[in-house]
């Protein structure tokens, strides 16, 4: 019999809507980060570290990026004879067929996956966090305390505590309480939507609520095995943790990369973080250029100035151009003499030469003032800007643009440009 | 494809002074994040050549760490892959590999077991791309019996250290000089070689006979008469670093657009063991000109005209001029290194300096780090 003490679910599926331009062709695990990785490689990364050797990963929203980026798991040392990692996306079934309506609910629709490995504890995770995490230790808390289930959570400042699920805990760490999203908290502690359950909890409660429609981990079965007197822990976490689920948080996560000694430092030997990398050579850096506060992934080739940035690997960027407080994504050309302040520019998208981009007043953006704030351009993954073009900021701009779609040369502040196309 | 592949990567050479003190040539650091063995083995991979015997005897645990998964060339197949032979002893021999031809003598196993009607023949210490389908067609059009590959000498070069040829105008060899002390000819050959695979068995075998050893003096030269032996010329880039002036210049070759555009940009691409490193850092105080930069470095000071390796770490105020600094080296605060090259995992002690004065100097200061 195949027997696994804990396997992982890792949760992939989602949108992450607030992403704007970034995820409007890529689930946002899939979206890169800090250079060289993708979101998904920091739990990914975090289960082998930890001795979890198999992982299911739920997909189901733009899936085809994620699914190459994975592959067999050979990047991840996840290419197993016996488990592994597998991909596992939403299917037909005889008694008729659903999308994952809820955390819960995919997880319930994958029951078979996780029955073969005839696991002990279950371990649920979600693809869109930056963190390093030894779920191992989790999970000594969990068996010492002889815990149903414990719940990763993290102090939060009292006045953004309103925003997060919420536990009240006694003195030995057993959960008493939740709050979801409260208005007055009792505690700041912020579950962090990592949880391990005893597998026979886990299934007793997917199969008890497997007809709530949406049903959630948050919503429905930590308030159920709650219901059910199961003894619940909280395992309190102080490392580094981001929820990289805006613009914003995203922009200010990679740039915390570049500080002098980062909180999050990825230059450690003990806890490698892994990804699938296609681009092999190192970059070059021309007689031109002048470099700081930045990283750069491989193969990339620099003419110009780079000033506190995170670029990705085979980035060309051009003669004359500066480029500050800027994210540069993977295989993105900036052409010469440009001026780029405090973009993101996604995956592959081509810059013509003297485009300035992050100019003039900060003004909220007209269609989605909540997703594109914070003063930054952001620019769609294979999307195509012409030379000569000025943007302003809190704008976003994706599809192949031509330079009658602005006007006077100009995209003001607070605008957005949606085209079809993509660069070829 | 119709060819099995034969890297011969046993060799050292004096001329690489203290670089090859500690491991093979062909696994030798190139180019920032390749060893030289990449070239060959991307090579066959990339012509599909779907099994291949590394030969390798000296220093070769360097080239077994580099070797231990074959699927970063994408040889981790049910049928065919990646073989290491180094010496064994058996029953019927006790040597170590007593030249090329004995090296292939001793393994004749794996030419008698496999069924490819071609062997294709390479050294491991050249930095090159070739689709080794060409050659092939190229050899049976000519109906060779062995095709070698040449090409045009670099003038900086020193001829005495290659093989040189003359041919007539189809192509065919006249004349073939083993490391000549005045070269009669500027075309040289590359050191890689296609042949009937039982053709070479006869050969090997009937060397091994006669107690000779080298499959360029005993084989090449002395049947130049006897057997159909053509050129087969390329003009791309090749290079073989195999003193330490050549290494130098090949390394500082990859500073060229044009050389990294053939390299880095063209299909088919260069592959290597991946190393899981972060992106390169540059820190405040980073100057940094002309020069390539490997995953995994932080750079805190002024770097020019060099390629720095994986994981090179340039304290304050330090200046690099015109060097190699090879993987993992740890440069101290305030030191100033010009026209050398670092020796891996180094450790250079603030405030030193290093000038290469006549020619290139090899700094090996070996002063080991590891985890307690």
């Amino acid at each position: 019999m195949i027997k696994k003490k804990m396997i992982a679910m890792l949760l992939a599926g989602g949108q992450g809507s607030r992403l704007g331009v970034l995820t409007s062709k890529v689930a946002k695990p899939a979206v890169a980060f800090g250079g060289k990785y993708r979101i998904i490689d920091f739990p990914l990364s975090n289960c082998i570290n930890s001795g979890v050797d198999t992982v299911g990963v739920l997909t189901q929203y733009q899936p085809l990026r994620l699914n190459t980026h994975i592959g067999i798991g050979i990047p991840w040392d996840l290419d197993r004879n016996i488990g592994g990692v597998s991909i596992l996306p939403p299917y037909e079934k005889s008694r008729g067929s659903e999308w994952y309506t809820g955390t819960a609910n995919a997880i319930y629709q994958n029951l078979e996956y996780m029955e073969t490995f005839h696991p002990d504890y279950v371990l649920i995770l979600s693809g869109d966090h930056i963190y390093k995490m030894d779920y191992e230790i989790m999970l000594d808390f969990h068996q010492a305390n002889h815990a149903d289930v414990t719940i990763a959570a993290m102090p939060v400042p009292m006045e953004d505590a309103s925003r997060f699920g919420i536990v009240v805990t006694g003195e030995n760490g057993q959960i008493e309480e939740f709050q979801e999203k409260p208005l007055k908290p009792k505690s700041n502690l912020a579950s962090m939507g990592i949880y391990i359950f005893n597998w026979q909890v886990l299934k007793d409660s997917l199969l008890k609520l497997s007809t709530v429609p949406g049903c959630d981990f948050g919503k429905h079965i930590i308030p159920y095995c709650h219901e059910q007197g199961r003894r619940m822990f909280a395992y309190e976490y102080t490392g580094y943790w981001k929820d990289v689920g805006t613009l914003a948080s995203y922009w200010e996560a990679n740039m915390e990369l570049i500080d002098i000694i980062p909180e999050f430092n990825l230059y450690e030997e003990y806890w490698k973080i892994y990804t699938n990398t296609d681009l092999i050579p190192p970059q070059y850096i021309s007689d031109q250029s002048a470099i700081e506060r930045s990283i750069i992934g491989d193969g990339s080739e620099i003419y110009g100035q780079i000033h506190n940035c995170v670029i990705g690997s085979g980035v060309y960027i051009g003669k004359g151009t500066v480029v500050r407080d800027s994210i540069i994504m993977k295989d993105v050309t900036i052409g010469d003499g440009c001026v780029i302040d405090k973009a993101i520019v996604a995956e592959s998208a081509e810059l013509g030469d003297n485009v300035t981009l992050g100019i003039g007043a900060e003004v909220p953006n007209r269609m989605k003032p909540d997703i594109y704030t914070f003063g930054l351009v952001t620019i769609g993954e294979n999307s195509v800007i012409p030379a000569g073009v000025q943007v302003g900021k809190n704008t976003a701009i994706s599809g192949v643009t031509r330079k009658e779609d602005y006007p006077d040369g100009i995209l003001v502040s607070g605008e957005t440009l949606i085209k079809a196309g993509e660069r070829i | 494809m119709r060819a099995a592949g034969i890297i011969l990567a046993g060799g050292n050479n004096h001329r690489m002074r203290d670089l090859t003190n500690r491991r093979a040539v062909a696994a030798m650091p190139v180019a920032g994040s390749y060893r030289a063995i990449d070239f060959a083995l991307s090579n066959m991979s990339n012509s599909h050549v779907r099994q291949v015997a590394v030969l390798t005897q000296y220093n070769s645990r360097s080239l077994n760490e580099h070797l231990n998964s074959s699927k970063w060339w994408d040889f981790g197949r049910k049928n065919g892959g990646l073989y290491v032979f180094t010496p064994t002893i058996t029953k019927e021999n006790g040597d170590w590999y007593r030249g090329t031809a004995d090296a292939i003598y001793q393994n004749m196993d794996f030419l008698k077991r496999c069924n490819e009607p071609y062997i294709i023949i390479t050294s491991a210490d050249a930095v090159y791309k070739l689709d080794y389908h060409k050659v092939l067609d190229y050899h049976i059009a000519k109906g060779a019996d062995i095709t070698v590959v040449c090409t045009e000498m670099n003038p900086l070069e020193d001829a005495s250290r290659f093989g040189t040829l003359k041919m007539n105008e189809d192509m065919r060899v006249q004349e073939f000089e083993e490391k000549p002390m005045v070269a009669t000819s500027n075309t040289i050959s590359t050191g890689i070689y296609v042949i009937k695979r039982l053709d070479l068995i006869d050969l090997i075998e009937h060397c091994a006979e006669e107690g000779r050893f080298d499959f360029v003096t005993d084989i090449l030269i002395r049947y130049r008469n006897l057997k159909k032996i053509y050129g087969y010329k390329i003009d791309s880039y090749w290079s073989n670093i195999a003193t330490v002036d050549a290494y130098y210049r090949t390394n500082m070759d990859f500073l060229k657009p044009d050389v990294r555009q053939y390299f880095f940009k063209e299909y088919p691409s260069i592959y290597s063991k991946v190393s899981d490193l972060p992106p390169a850092k540059y820190n405040p105080g980073a100057v940094v000109k002309n020069s390539l930069v490997a995953s995994g470095c932080i750079i805190n000071g002024t770097v020019e005209n060099s390629v720095l390796f994986k994981k090179v770490f340039v304290g304050n105020n330090c200046v690099i001029k015109n060097s190699i600094i090879l993987n993992d080296v740890y440069l101290g605060d305030n030191t100033y290194i010009e026209n050398c090259i670092v020796e891996s995992r180094d450790t250079i002690r603030a405030n030193t300096r290093h000038v290469g004065e006549n020619g290139v100097k090899i700094v090996a200061e070996k002063e080991d780090r590891y985890a307690r």
